[in-house]
């Protein structure tokens, strides 16, 4: 099973705050899970390239061409914080 | 007059003949999702106003000279996975909760070119994480032929709002599952597209090598109307392809002689419930009496195909929900003291169990040291899946089988287990690693395993048509030519 530390890791990593209970609820779904995939290990094989994508294409590229949109009103009236047209956030440093 | 089941063909005749407007159409759907869907849960949100609105528009439409688009005035309900500009869209997320988009997703678009008439926003698994409904912020969704059990997921809200008659359609998404499993739980005719076939651009991101909009709807006939209307090249897309779109509707036929319908024995897994296999073998047995020559295929990877999902999913979940920060939009907690703080406490308020999960999980399997044991292995079984279906279309045209191993359990059966959507959706996923077209299609009822029968003879079952990749149209001459012959998808759930 994950130990604490490294659940606590990968909540650091991932962001996300977790309570200590949910720390131990996490232990135990994330042995689950990987427990489920074990037998993939077992899988032979050699000689096969991992697949990313399935749709055969390659580099798609649109022309270069300049779009207007007018929705900078849209998008800013869904941020919860905004100060003199930009997104607020709290201090860095 | 019973509107609420017609067949969208139907509807277009009555509308285009003058003998229904679409207003009055609308408010008929509107007073049915008013009065039923306490029942169902299966609305997020009612757009009545915007509804009442496109109505009156779409009739202007119908009423001036020229020919009608297919759906002009004709209402529908979308996944709230599905971008809608200006109308609340909250992938059933608290972290979405009061999310306005600021722009319509591509088939959105389509949709309202044609002048469909959007009714609401339908409830799914939160971010369509599941395969129950049972992870949406917004409570679970319930199945119409017994209110006690899951519509499936994670387009259960959709598949619901259907079966009930809250909507003559609704938009749905897949990603390993999400379309057929709840189609065959609620007893419709669900499309999962090849992917690439609709564009992805304004859905909610699961797993972008996976997602595949799509569509549930009372007829096959439907779905190949709405595949020509969702599908094509988006430049908003790059994974969409230059592939042409068939006429599918026009071109549907129901000569089944001389089809190859494989049969692969692994689909007929342990566990599977007696009811299910006897009405998909009978299903079979109907092909074979209208031509098709049935012969039994084997993939022998079948049941690796839910372990690959168990790591590819989390691991694109974990990349997308990263965007999530609390600052641009979306939930942001009112309590941090400085910027790591906002992003920790506003995803741990806004995201809910399985989301948190998959986080984990991808952030795990990707992370230094696990990617090439865990991510890396799982793409190249993916690949192996993947070769073993071109395979087996060089030996057959579709294949048939379940499209779900159980008809609808109880709610409550996903609480818990984070296990329960790789293997309730284990006979969809193989077909989604390979990015494959598929229906699932009603072909009977089953009594469940837990033994509780609602009435009738048990539930919905469904058989899952897959085909070989933007083999749409031999899919969907497969499921026109079962249901010429029967009546399945004709049955409705005795509704209060």
């Amino acid at each position: 099973m994950l130990s604490r530390e490294e659940v606590l890791k990968l909540a650091k990593m991932a962001r996300i705050a977790l309570s200590d209970a949910e720390v131990e609820k996490f232990q135990k779904n994330l042995d689950a899970v990987l427990g489920y995939v074990d037998d993939l290990k077992q899988v032979d094989t050699s000689g096969l390239e991992e697949v990313s994508q399935v749709t055969g294409l390659i580099n798609v590229q649109r022309d270069d061409k300049v779009v207007v949109e007018e929705n900078r009103e849209d998008i800013f009236s869904q941020a919860p914080e905004m100060k003199d047209g930009y997104f607020k956030v709290k201090a860095i440093l | 007059m019973e509107l609420e089941f017609l067949e969208l063909t139907e509807l277009r005749k009555k509308l285009d003949n003058k003998e229904l407007s679409s207003v009055e159409l609308t408010k008929h759907f509107l007073s049915r999702i008013k009065n039923l869907d306490k029942d169902y849960n299966s609305f997020v949100t009612v757009t009545e106003e915007e509804a009442l609105k496109n109505a009156k528009e779409a009739d202007d439409f119908i009423n001036s000279p020229g020919e009608n688009p297919f759906l002009c005035g004709i209402p529908y309900a979308s996944k709230d996975l599905f971008s809608t500009k200006g109308i609340r869209t909250t992938a059933s997320s608290k972290i979405l909760d009061q999310f306005k988009p600021a722009f319509d997703a591509t088939v959105t678009k389509k949709l309202k070119e044609q002048k469909s008439v959007l009714l609401g926003k339908t409830n799914l698994d939160e971010f369509a994480h599941g395969s129950s409904t049972e992870t949406s912020a917004y409570g679970p969704s319930k199945n119409p032929w017994d209110t006690s059990r899951i519509p499936g997921g994670s387009s259960g809200g959709s598949t619901a709002a259907v079966a009930a008659g809250l909507t003559p359609w609704a938009t749905a998404t897949e990603t390993g599952g999400s379309i057929r499993q709840p189609a065959s739980l609620c007893g419709l005719s669900g499309w999962k597209p090849t992917y690439g076939r609709v564009s992805r651009y304004g859905v909610i991101a699961m797993a972008s090598s996976l997602d595949s909009p799509g569509a549930v709807a009372n007829s096959v006939v439907d779905l190949a109307h709405l595949a020509e209307i969702m599908s094509g090249q988006d430049e908003k897309d790059s994974t969409t392809s230059p592939v042409p779109v068939p006429a599918y509707a026009k071109n549907l036929s129901a000569d089944m002689s001389g089809i190859k319908i494989g049969v692969p024995k692994e689909y007929f897994v342990d566990g599977m419930e007696d009811g299910v296999k006897q009405r998909v073998m009978e299903a079979v047995k109907h092909y074979e009496k209208m031509g098709a020559k049935i012969q039994e295929v084997s993939l022998p990877n079948t049941k690796f195909g839910s372990l690959v999902y168990a790591i590819v999913c989390p691991s694109e979940v974990s990349s997308n929900l990263m965007r999530f920060d609390g600052i641009r939009y979306g939930h942001t907690t009112k309590d941090a003291k400085d910027l790591m703080e906002v992003y920790e406490k506003s995803r741990a308020e806004g995201f809910g169990d399985e989301a948190k999960r998959r986080i984990l999980t991808g952030t795990y399997v990707l992370s230094a040291g696990y990617y090439d044991a865990y991510y890396k292995k799982a793409q190249k079984v993916r690949s192996l899946i993947i070769n073993e279906f071109k395979d087996v279309f060089k030996q057959v045209d579709v294949l048939a089988c379940p499209s779900s191993p159980n008809v609808a359990v109880k709610i409550g059966g996903a609480k818990d287990n984070p296990l329960f959507g790789y293997i309730a959706d284990q006979l969809n996923i193989p077909g989604s690693l390979a990015g494959l077209p598929a229906l699932s299609i009603p072909c009977g009822f089953g009594r469940p395993s837990d033994g509780e029968t609602p009435s009738l003879d048990g539930l919905p079952v469904g058989l899952q048509i897959i085909g070989p990749q933007w083999g749409e149209q031999i899919v969907f001459n497969a499921g026109f030519a079962y249901q010429q012959e029967t009546d399945w998808h004709l049955k409705h759930p005795g509704l209060a």
